[in-house]
């Protein structure tokens, strides 16, 4: 599938050792049996990997930028030019921030709160961009929005 | 964090709710849970569906539910309604939990879009920032071309309004980019383009960040329009990296200021040449400097995250400095510092570092640079353990490839494939095969690495490459002798790949003779050693081996009774294979018939291939990407011109006029096909089987249409039909016209005769050399007669010669005049060039008189397939992934003629909304770019 325009996000996991996945959130058309196949896809080249390995794998005509937390797998899919650290970093940007918003993440609030957890995605990540990169700014509006409940 | 899972669940309210749909309880089964979800939804469709209208808090919570049942992986169809209800309220959780559900849930053409978009209309005019946020996202997060058509106007507006609020701008610059990738068509550039710009001097670093995503995309399709982004971009990034680590307070992360945005805005000056204004330019290559010197100062922080950050923005840094490629200062400081990544500890840096060190090699300025690592990268091949970090090694040992170090690099990636893994193999026979080619000094050297490679990996040695080995072969006679010794001595061995069989089968075909003297190898011994592997080999290269038989019975006529009991076995003559039967019962036939002068023409030595581009090279390109295959010996215009051929060996020879059989390329391949082709070499009569060219007649006045295409019908009318075939190579061409009675009356006194135009200076020398021999003046009714013009091209032209042709059909005398479409492109050979060579070359060719511009409206409809073909068909190559724009098309070529070689650059740029192109040719002589822009126009 050929993507429009370059250097943007195609989708974002979130998955566990397992499979199950506890994000998944597409900046492409994918329809749901390609979003499976690329789920189950995505897991199993990055399960195989080990700590002694890079962080990126090639993936059809894209690449994953991934890293492990805990039992935890966070993966991006960008184009091949991308700049792999910045990606890198914007996983643990990003992971920091659910850290801070639910007080010491784990597996299960990503589960129960995942409403929340498309919110923080999109104050980070807009239409496969980078959209705020401050973990104070982020948390600020989260917080506001938190508010409003 | 996330260290574990604790046992307490979510804090929320609504989670605690959710809890027992989901809690993993080891002992329920499956059945167990799609009861319980069953369950749930026909609860929730009760409460839909029931007689209470519910509150704003019941919606938001049974739709909120659902969307956790989707989630899990169950299918969900109702409850649309009650989410686009949720909508309108003016609670932002039951707004959000409405939004997320269209954003996962509804697809782009759902009837329900004319009240979403209703919807997101009020919100995005409520002037609440948060419920502006929301539309915002529900559009950029949705995409589909009715939310483009709904909101394409109204989210510039939103984005430069004096009033908005920072965040809104963030997500309205986002939310505009998303609509511009799927519909650019509906995002018409306006007044707001210039103030977009402008957002790049923005206070608050979140809206630059989210509007250089922006910017750079619009950038790389117009980048005209977007030209100030440059000196903007240059005094951001300036500001940014010669800040103190603290001045940007929350846009620092592990004390490298705004990483991501460094990283932005070094990417959209990669959408520009190197800035013109001198001060610009001096400001980024301080910048720059600035960033490779940070690289060697101690790290603030033991942190990963402080290196990873740092590292992003130098290595897009260094990525800029290649995209230039005009600095070799910086480029050279480039290398040195992926020098030491080579050997850093991290493994992605080490990665990271061979990858970007490809690229900085197909510079000139730092090939000889990347040349010093050559052992470091040797060893990464042996040592490193994650195979993407040794496949980035051999990349790199490719890109850095040349002269003096190939015997080293060719042998390193050899012994290397013996362990290699399964899934890089292939890639390294290619690029083995192509290196081993490319700069072989000594063909013996070739042909003994393609031989090893077969040995080494014969599975992963593809068509390509084995055809490869035999075009060189049969292209470069001082190496067939030792090709047909080195083959005999490899086959020797009891096991030997199917591989060596065929490329043994074909040269000891072609030149067996050339060893025949030695006793050792005499004609009966190569016979019984291939023979001994026949039963083993598949039907094709049976096949193909039943055709080096017959080459034998011509090269060794002592042979021919051993070889005539074999063809006469019944393991031959009543193979239950069709295609090897036939062969048998042909070539026994043909050795019984025809007399030795047949034999001898028939099974004559194939003629030199066509040099063509690599087909290797082809198939690596298709493998990899045409951008990730840097052909260097373009770029250091060290071309080797002896050796190059097509991706099937070409029908060069009479024999093969029945086109050679996909499967195998070979010399007696085409004999094997059918009887009917022997007998019209029996019978001498050239006739040019029908199927060469189109049934539906079609008059042509020899038009426009040949411009890009070589074969088809010129004419026809009641009478005749003329067909052409044609070939060139550099100045020379070979057309081959075929006249076709379509009456059942002969024509006599037939007498077609090509001549060239004169142009207005044609009085004084001649552009084209056109030669051809009479035909026979008598063309039976139905028959076929066939002229060969041989073509020179003296030197560059624009009128195209003439074909007359007269004849007397049933009393009357016929004069028939059309255009031959020998057109200048015919001498176009094309080149392949990287996007810094091309932009190099073009800024080169910028007097005036060395440009040709012409805008016109398009004549057929836009197809970019059929536009890309048109280019490589007119003969120039076309250069993927050059243009920043990747709508426009660019293409490098050079027009061969026999006084000259004139360069030629074209890039034409097809614009949709006014059907129009605009079609610019820079060569460095006035008349070729004059001509070959008037022809490429006519095509579109």
């Amino acid at each position: 599938k050929k993507l429009a325009g370059r250097g943007s996000i195609r989708f974002i996991l979130i998955q566990n050792r397992a499979g199950k996945t506890r994000l998944a959130k597409w900046y492409m058309q994918f329809d749901d049996d390609e979003k499976q196949k690329l789920i189950e896809e995505v897991h199993a080249v990055v399960t195989v990997r080990d700590a002694k390995h890079t962080n990126f794998v090639e993936f059809r005509n894209f690449k994953i930028i991934y890293r492990r937390y805990a039992g935890l797998y966070f993966c991006i899919c960008v184009d091949v030019n991308d700049n792999n650290l910045a990606y890198l970093e914007a996983i643990h940007n990003f992971v920091e921030v659910l850290n801070e918003y639910f007080h010491n993440v784990c597996e299960l609030d990503l589960v129960f709160n995942f409403y929340k957890v498309y919110t923080v995605v999109d104050e980070m990540f807009l239409a496969g961009e980078i959209r705020e990169t401050s973990q104070t700014k982020v948390l600020k509006q989260l917080l506001m929005l938190q508010s409003l409940e | 964090m996330l260290a574990g899972s604790r046992p307490g669940v979510g804090k929320a309210a609504t989670s605690r709710r959710l809890a027992p749909l989901c809690s993993p309880s080891p002992g329920k089964s499956k059945e167990a849970e799609i009861k319980r979800i069953n369950k749930e939804l026909a609860n929730i469709r009760s409460k839909f569906k029931g007689d209470k209208a519910l509150d704003g808090y019941s919606k938001k919570k049974y739709v909120c539910k659902l969307l956790f049942i989707f989630l899990l992986g169950h299918d969900i169809d109702f409850g649309h309604m009650e989410a686009v209800n949720l909508l309108s309220s003016n609670r932002y959780t039951e707004k959000q939990i409405g939004y997320l559900f269209i954003s996962v849930l509804v697809n782009s053409n759902s009837e329900l879009i004319r009240l979403i978009n209703n919807a997101i209309k009020n919100d995005l005019a409520s002037r609440n920032p948060t419920f502006m946020g929301l539309a915002l996202h529900c559009i950029a997060n949705v995409g589909s071309r009715e939310m483009a058509e709904a909101f394409a106007g109204e989210v510039p507006k939103i984005l430069v309004a004096g009033d908005t609020m920072d965040s809104v701008k963030q997500s309205a610059a986002l939310c505009l980019l998303r609509l511009y990738r799927t519909s650019p068509d509906l995002v018409p550039m306006g007044d707001w383009t210039s103030r977009v710009v402008h957002l790049l001097n923005d206070q608050h670093l979140g809206v630059v960040t989210a509007a250089t995503s922006l910017i750079t995309t619009l950038a790389q399709k117009n980048p005209e329009e977007f030209k100030t982004s440059v000196s903007l971009a240059v005094s951001r990034l300036s500001r940014i990296v010669t800040s103190a680590s603290t001045d940007l307070q929350d846009y620092t992360y592990y004390f490298v200021p705004a990483p991501w945005l460094s990283v932005k805005l070094l990417r959209l000056l990669q959408c520009y040449p190197p800035p013109e204004d001198p001060a610009v330019r001096g400001r980024l290559t301080e910048c720059l400097e600035t960033i490779l010197n940070k690289a060697q100062e101690p790290p603030k922080s033991k942190k990963v995250q402080h290196s990873n950050a740092k590292n992003a923005v130098l290595f897009e840094a260094i990525s800029l400095i290649i995209h230039h490629d005009s600095e070799p200062n910086l480029l050279v400081r480039a290398c040195n510092q992926l020098g030491q990544f080579l050997q850093h500890r991290e493994t992605n840096l080490r990665y990271l570092a061979l990858e970007s060190m490809c690229t900085l090699a197909s510079s000139e300025f730092s090939h000889e640079a990347v040349k010093t690592h050559i052992d470091t990268v040797i060893n990464a091949l042996k040592t490193e353990r994650d195979v993407s970090v040794r496949q980035r090694a051999v990349d790199l040992l490719y890109a850095m490839c040349d002269r003096s170090n190939a015997q080293q690099i060719v042998a390193e990636m050899l012994s290397y494939l013996e362990t290699a893994d399964y899934s890089i193999r292939e890639e390294i026979v290619l690029k083995v095969a192509i290196l081993a080619e490319k700069y072989a000094v000594d063909y013996a050297w070739y042909v003994d690495t393609i031989l090893n490679l077969i040995r080494i990996a014969g599975d992963y040695v593809s068509e390509e490459v084995w055809y490869r080995v035999i075009q060189i072969v049969i292209n470069r006679d001082d190496v067939q002798g030792y090709a047909a010794k080195t083959v005999f001595e490899a086959l020797q061995a009891p096991a030997c790949h199917e591989n060596l069989v065929k490329v043994g089968g074909y040269i000891l075909g072609e030149f067996g003779n050339l060893i025949a003297g030695d006793p050792r190898s005499s004609p009966l011994v190569q016979f019984n050693l291939l023979h001994s592997k026949f039963h083993l080999c598949s039907v094709p290269t049976r096949a193909l081996l039943l055709s080096t038989y017959i080459k034998f019975v011509n090269l060794f006529p002592e042979v021919k009774p051993t070889i005539q009991d074999v063809l006469r076995g019944d393991s031959q003559l009543r193979n239950a294979d069709v295609e090897l039967q036939q062969r048998a019962v042909e070539y026994l036939r043909l050795s019984t018939v025809a007399s030795t002068d047949i034999l001898a023409t028939v099974l004559e030595e194939m003629p030199p291939f066509p040099e063509r581009e690599s087909s290797i090279l082809a198939k690596l390109k298709k493998k990899k990407g045409p951008s990730t295959v840097t052909d260097l010996e373009d770029t250091k215009r060290e071309r080797s011109v002896d050796v190059n051929g097509g991706p099937e060996p070409a029908p060069a020879s009479a024999s093969a006029a029945v086109g050679p059989s996909p499967a195998v390329p070979a010399c007696c391949d085409g004999l094997g096909n059918n009887l009917l082709l022997f007998c019209s070499l029996m019978s001498r009569g050239v006739s040019q089987p029908q199927r060469a060219f189109p049934k539906h007649p079609r008059i042509s006045a020899g038009g426009s249409e040949f411009v890009c295409k070589n074969n088809g019908v010129l004419f026809e009318n009641q009478l005749l039909q003329i067909g052409l075939k044609s070939e060139f190579r550099q100045n020379l061409g070979r057309m081959f016209i075929f006249y076709g009675n379509k009456t059942s009356t002969q024509f006599l006194n037939f007498t077609p005769t090509p001549v060239p135009r004169c142009g207005l200076d044609s009085l004084t020398r001649t552009h084209l050399n056109l030669q051809t021999k009479p035909v026979d003046p008598t063309v039976d009714g139905g028959a076929q007669v066939q002229q060969v013009v041989n073509i020179e091209c003296v030197s560059d032209f624009t009128e195209a010669p003439v074909l007359n042709i007269q004849f007397r059909y049933g009393g009357t005398f016929q004069n028939v005049s059309v255009q031959l479409p020998i057109t200048l492109n015919k001498f176009f050979q094309p080149t392949e060039m990287s996007s810094q060579d091309f932009f190099q070359r073009w800024k080169q060719l910028s007097n005036p008189q060395q440009e040709v511009q012409n805008i016109f409206k398009a004549k057929h409809p836009m197809d970019t397939e059929i536009t890309k073909a048109k280019i490589i068909g007119f003969g120039s190559a076309l250069l993927e992934e050059v243009d920043p724009n990747p709508a426009n098309f660019v293409g490098a070529g050079i027009i061969h003629t026999k006084t000259s070689q004139t360069g030629c650059l074209l890039r034409l740029e097809p614009n949709l909304q006014a059907q129009m192109y605009r079609l610019t040719l820079r060569t460095s002589k006035e008349t070729v770019s004059q001509r070959l822009c008037e022809l490429l126009s006519q095509q579109f």
